[in-house]
C-alpha cells in the first residue's frame, strides 16, 4: 500500500482520496485516568477505518472524541483541512458526521420510520410552528426527507418492518435501524460503535455486507469499533490498535496481524 | 369499461395484445410495484414503450430469433416486461425459480442453451457467474439492480436500464427490423418455456404455444367474467404457469392490472392495500393465513374472542349458502349482516380479501374446513384443477356450483377421459406443444391424438359432472390385503390442523399405514409459549412428549374420519413419529412448489421407515441437511415412535370399479 497525500487504491481496487480527519496527539484524562494517551492517527476519504482493542483500550472514547462528545485534555482535531474549535454533538452532526451506539439509542415507542426520519432533522429548515401547522415548506421538505428515507429502506432491506415499532423489533433488526438512521442524515464521515455486538454469525454476516454496500454505494467514509477480530480483518482497509489508551498498531489488516505488540495485547505476553 | 373487443384475428401473439391494450386502455394501469414505499404505477401506454425500449436494446446486443433467454428473479414489472420483450424480437422467455441453487439452474440454463439471462440482482448475477463456464451458449447478462456490482467484470454484463437507453438511442436503426420480427407471430410460434418441477427426475421444458396461452386465456377469462378493471397481486414464482397465465395470458387478454409487492416479506402489507379483485393462492397459502388468525384471535381478549366465535359459527352455517344464492332466512340474513359489520368485513380487510369477486386455489386439495371458513366469509373462493402442460386449465367450479371435495367440472374447450386404471386424461387448446429436446417424454404423455396423462387417479362424479382426484396414479396402490391405498387422501386429511404442517404416509404392499410428521412451528411455537413450554429449536419442539401427545390426538381423530370412507378405511395410521427436521426444498424432499417427494424421503429416511414397522419405541437417526448458503452440515436425533388408536375395519370391501 502507497500511502501518499493523494491518498491509494485498495486492492479491490477502490480509490482512497486525501485525509478528512487528523487526530493530532490526543489525550483525554477523566479526573486521574488516562483513557487516551498521545494517540495520532488520520482517516481518509472513502475508506474504511476499524479501531481495535483490548476492553478497556479506550476505543469508545476514541470515538467519543471523534464525534465531538469529548473534548480532547490535549491534542487536536482536523476536520476536512481545518482545525476543530470546542463543539456541541449537535454542531458536529450538522458538519456530516453521523453515529450509531453500543447500547441502541433508538426511540423504541416510535416506528420505525418514524425513528429514521429523526436522523434527517439536520436537513429540515421548517421550524417547529410549520412542522405543527403544516404550513410554508414543512410538507414540501417532509416528503423530500421522507424520499430518502425510503431510499435507506430499500437499501437496507426493512420495507416489513417500516411501520413497526422499534421496541418490538429484536437486536439484530434494532442494529439495523440505528444504521438506518445514522444512514438517513446522509453522512460523509459514518462512525459505527461495535456494529455487530451480539450479533450471531448470519447477522453479523449481513451487517458486513451492509457496512461495504455503503462505502461502496454512497462512497461513505466510515470509521468503526469492533471486537470480532474476523469482522475487522475482512471489512476494514486499514486498523488501528489500542492497548491502555496508546497506540500500538496501526496500518492494513496484514500489518497488523503480523504485529508483535498487537498479537501480545490480544494473546497476553508470558511475564518472567 | 367494456370487454376489449374481439378481432381475435390479428391477436395472435402476446405482444399483439400489448398493442391493443395501449390503444385500448391507454391510461389505465397495467403495472403497480410498490417502491420507497409508494405504489409505482405503468399505464398500458407506457408499458408498451417500456417494452419496445427494452426489445430494441436487445436487438442491439444481438439476440436472434429463436434464442432464449432466461429470466430469473421476483415478480417485478421489469421481469414481465422482459418476457414480452423476449417474444417481440422472436426470442423465447424462460422464466426460473429465483429460489434454485445454482446446480438446478445449470441444468436449465444449458438444457435451453440460453445466450442471455435477464437477472434481478446481484444473488442471482452470482449464480449464474458460478456456473457460466459450464454453459456453452451462454453470451450475455442483463442485471436490474445495480446494488453491489459495481465492481464485476462488465464485459458481458449490462444494466437493464442501460439496454433500454440504447434502445431507445437506436430507435432509428433497429426498429423496421423490431416490426419485421414482431408483426409475423403467429399462434405457432412458441409463447413461453416452462420447466416443470418435477416430483420425480430432472426438469422439463414445457414449450407452450401462443395458442395455447390466448387460448386458454380467452376461454378462462370468459368462464370468471374478468374485467379490464380488476387487479391481481402477482407474488407466485415467475416460473410456474399459473402465475405466467394470470399475471401474462389473462391479463394481457383482459387488460387489468399486475401489482408486484414490494418485497416478499411485505406480501400481507401489500395484499391488504391492493385489495385484489382476482386472487390466486395454493391451499398452504390459505393454511397459513387461518393459522395466524387463529393464532391472534387466541392471544385477543375474551370478548373479542367470544364475539369471534359466535359470528364465525353462523358464519359457517350460513355464508356458503348465501354465496351459492340459496335461500336464508331473515332472521339468519339479519344476523349475517351483523356479523358482516362486526367481525367479517374487518378480517376481510385485514387479510386484503374486501374486494375478491373471483379467488382460486389449486396445486393441491384443500382441506374443507379451511375452504368453508373462506366461503363462509362471503369470498368467493373456488377450486381449479390444472398442470403446465394444459397451460394450467383442465377443470375449474363454475360460480354456485363451489365444494370442497371435487374440483370442478371441465374448464371450455377441454375433453376429459378415465382410463381403465382410473387416470384421467383430457384434451384442449391449450395442451403443450412438446417438452423441449425430449421426445420420448413428449410421446409417453401425450398421445398422437392430442390426450394428455395427468397422472392423476380420479373418477367424475354422477350426476353433477364433476371431477374428484383422488391421488396421483403412482401413489395410489394397494395395501397387503388388498385395500386401496391414497396416501395423499389421509395427508390431506392430517394437514388440515394447523399444529401439522406436512406429513408423509407409508403403506403401500404393508399390512397397516405409518405417518411422517412435521409440525408447523408457528402455531406449535404459539401453543408452547401459551402453555410455558420452552424449547430452542425446531427439533426440540418437535421431540416434546406433550406436543407428541397432541399430534396423537390429531392422528387418532383422523383415523376416526378415515374409516367412515369404506374404501379407505384401511388407511388409518397405526403408528407414527414426528420427524427431527422440516421437510425442505433445499434437501431434495420437497419440490420447488412445495410438494412431498415420496420416493426420495422414504429412501433417505429408510431406517425411520423400519422403525416404524418393527415395533420399537424410539429410533436413533442421523440426518444429512443443506444450509440456505450450500453448505452441509449433519443433525442427529433420537425419535419417539407413537402408536395410534384405531378403528376397527368390520367389513373391508375391496374397491370395485
Amino acid at each position: 500500500m502507497k500511502d501518499s497525500v493523494e491518498g491509494y487504491t485498495t486492492a479491490d481496487g477502490r480509490k482512497i482520496g486525501a485525509v478528512v480527519m487528523e487526530m493530532k496527539n490526543i489525550t483525554l484524562r477523566f479526573g486521574g485516568v488516562v483513557a487516551i494517551k498521545d494517540i495520532s492517527f488520520d482517516i481518509r476519504e472513502g475508506e474504511i477505518r476499524a479501531i481495535i482493542g483490548p476492553n478497556g483500550a479506550g476505543k469508545s472514547s476514541m470515538l467519543n472524541v471523534i464525534s465531538g462528545f469529548y473534548i480532547p485534555s490535549e491534542g487536536e482535531v482536523w476536520y476536512k483541512g481545518s482545525k476543530r474549535p470546542q463543539m456541541k454533538p449537535f454542531q458536529v452532526a450538522h458538519q456530516g458526521i453521523a453515529r450509531t451506539f453500543q447500547n441502541i439509542a433508538l426511540f423504541e415507542g416510535m416506528s420505525v420510520l418514524d425513528n429514521i426520519m429523526t436522523g434527517r432533522l439536520t436537513h429540515m429548515k421548517s421550524n417547529l410552528m410549520q412542522q405543527a401547522l403544516w404550513w410554508g415548506n414543512a410538507s414540501k421538505e417532509e416528503m423530500a426527507n421522507r424520499e430518502k428515507v425510503e431510499r435507506v429502506i430499500d437499501f437496507l432491506e426493512i420495507q416489513s418492518i417500516r411501520k413497526t415499532p422499534v421496541g418490538r423489533l429484536p437486536y439484530g433488526l434494532k442494529k439495523r435501524v440505528e444504521l438506518a438512521r445514522a444512514l438517513a442524515a446522509e453522512p460523509s464521515l459514518l462512525l459505527l460503535d461495535e456494529p455487530m455486538a451480539g450479533m450471531n454469525v448470519e447477522e453479523k454476516e449481513d451487517m458486513s455486507r451492509f457496512i461495504l454496500d455503503v462505502n461502496d454505494e454512497f462512497g461513505t467514509t466510515i470509521a468503526l469499533i469492533e471486537h470480532d477480530m474476523g469482522v475487522v480483518m475482512d471489512i476494514s482497509d486499514r486498523v488501528v490498535v489500542m492497548d491502555y489508551g496508546k497506540k500500538i498498531g496501526d496500518g492494513t489488516p496484514d500489518e497488523v496481524r503480523n504485529n508483535q505488540a498487537v498479537i501480545d495485547a490480544y494473546l497476553g505476553v508470558a511475564h518472567d | 369499461m367494456a370487454q376489449p373487443t374481439a378481432g381475435a384475428g390479428e391477436l395472435r401473439s402476446i405482444p399483439a395484445l400489448l398493442h391493443r391494450n395501449a390503444s385500448q386502455f391507454g391510461s389505465s394501469p397495467a403495472y403497480r410495484e410498490k417502491e420507497f414505499g409508494i405504489w409505482q404505477t405503468w399505464s398500458w401506454a407506457e408499458t408498451e414503450k417500456e417494452i419496445e425500449a427494452l426489445a430494441l436494446g436487445l436487438l442491439n446486443l444481438g439476440v436472434n430469433k429463436g434464442d432464449f433467454i432466461a429470466i430469473i428473479g421476483r415478480n417485478r414489472p421489469y421481469l414481465y416486461w422482459s418476457m414480452v420483450a423476449a417474444q417481440s424480437v422472436g426470442a423465447i422467455p424462460v422464466p426460473l425459480y429465483q429460489d434454485a441453487v445454482a446446480e438446478e439452474m445449470e441444468y436449465v440454463l444449458s438444457h435451453c442453451g440460453a445466450r442471455f439471462v435477464i437477472a434481478a440482482d446481484q444473488e442471482q448475477v452470482d449464480k449464474v457467474i458460478e456456473v457460466q463456464e459450464h454453459l456453452h451458449q451462454f453470451e450475455h447478462m442483463i442485471y436490474l439492480d445495480p446494488r453491489g456490482l459495481r465492481k464485476y467484470d462488465h464485459r458481458r454484463l449490462h444494466q437493464f436500464s442501460h439496454v433500454q437507453d440504447q434502445g431507445r438511442a437506436a430507435r432509428e436503426e433497429f426498429i423496421e427490423e423490431l416490426k419485421a420480427r414482431r408483426e409475423p407471430l403467429t399462434f405457432d410460434d412458441t409463447c413461453v418455456m416452462l420447466y416443470t418441477s418435477g416430483t420425480t427426475g430432472k426438469p422439463k421444458g414445457v414449450v407452450l404455444s401462443n395458442r395455447n396461452i390466448i387460448e386458454t386465456a380467452r376461454h378462462s377469462s370468459d368462464f370468471d367474467h374478468l374485467r379490464p378493471d380488476d387487479e391481481v397481486l402477482a407474488y407466485l414464482p415467475m416460473a410456474w404457469v399459473g402465475d405466467f397465465i394470470f399475471s401474462i395470458g389473462q391479463a394481457y387478454w383482459t387488460g387489468f392490472c399486475v401489482n408486484c409487492p414490494e418485497s416478499a416479506d411485505t406480501l400481507a402489507t401489500d395484499l391488504k392495500e391492493i385489495a385484489p379483485s382476482y386472487y390466486f393462492a395454493p391451499p398452504r397459502v390459505f393454511e397459513m393465513q387461518l393459522t395466524q388468525i387463529m393464532i391472534r384471535m387466541e392471544d385477543a381478549g375474551s370478548f373479542k374472542r367470544r364475539m369471534f366465535g359466535y359470528f364465525m359459527d353462523h358464519a359457517k352455517k350460513v355464508g356458503p349458502k348465501m354465496l351459492d344464492g340459496e335461500s336464508v332466512g331473515a332472521l339468519d340474513r339479519l344476523k349475517y349482516s351483523l356479523g358482516e359489520i362486526l367481525v367479517y368485513g374487518p378480517l376481510k380487510n385485514t387479510l386484503g380479501f374486501s374486494k375478491i369477486r373471483v379467488g382460486y386455489t389449486a396445486g393441491e386439495a384443500i382441506g374443507p374446513e379451511i375452504f368453508d371458513f373462506y366461503r363462509s366469509l362471503g369470498i368467493n373462493l373456488k377450486q381449479l384443477y390444472g398442470q403446465t402442460e394444459a397451460s394450467v386449465f383442465i377443470t375449474q367450479q363454475p360460480d354456485g356450483q363451489v365444494r370442497s371435495d371435487t374440483v370442478g367440472v371441465p374448464s371450455p374447450g377441454v375433453e376429459l377421459k378415465i382410463a381403465d386404471n382410473g387416470e384421467v386424461f383430457y384434451r384442449s387448446p391449450g395442451v403443450f406443444v412438446e417438452y423441449y429436446k425430449n421426445p420420448e417424454s413428449t410421446a409417453d404423455t401425450k398421445d398422437p391424438e392430442g390426450w394428455v396423462a395427468t397422472g392423476d387417479a380420479g373418477f367424475i362424479e354422477d350426476g353433477t359432472g364433476h371431477l374428484r382426484i383422488i391421488d396421483r396414479a403412482k401413489d395410489v396402490g394397494k395395501m397387503a390385503d388388498g385395500a386401496l391405498f391414497a396416501p395423499k387422501y389421509v395427508e390431506n386429511k392430517l394437514k388440515f390442523y394447523p399444529n401439522i404442517l406436512e406429513t408423509v404416509v407409508f403403506g403401500a404392499d404393508k399390512e397397516w399405514c405409518t405417518a411422517f410428521i412435521n409440525i408447523d412451528l408457528s402455531a406449535v411455537g404459539n401453543w408452547a409459549e401459551r402453555n410455558n413450554i420452552s424449547y430452542a429449536s425446531y427439533q426440540e419442539l418437535a421431540g416434546h412428549p406433550k406436543v407428541l401427545d397432541m399430534i396423537q390426538n390429531h392422528v387418532e381423530e383422523t383415523n376416526l374420519s378415515v374409516a367412515e370412507d369404506e374404501m379407505l378405511s384401511g388407511c388409518q395410521i397405526h403408528r407414527f413419529l414426528i420427524l427431527h427436521k422440516e421437510l425442505d426444498a433445499d434437501d431434495g424432499e420437497l419440490t420447488r412448489t412445495r410438494k412431498v417427494r415420496r420416493k426420495i424421503i422414504a429412501e433417505k429416511f429408510n431406517d425411520l421407515v423400519t422403525a416404524l414397522y418393527d415395533g420399537s419405541d424410539s429410533v436413533y437417526t442421523e440426518t444429512e441437511v443443506t444450509y440456505e448458503d450450500g453448505r452441509k452440515g449433519k443433525i442427529t436425533a433420537t425419535l419417539a415412535i407413537r402408536d395410534a388408536k384405531v378403528v376397527p375395519v368390520t367389513a373391508k370391501k375391496i374397491a370395485a370399479e
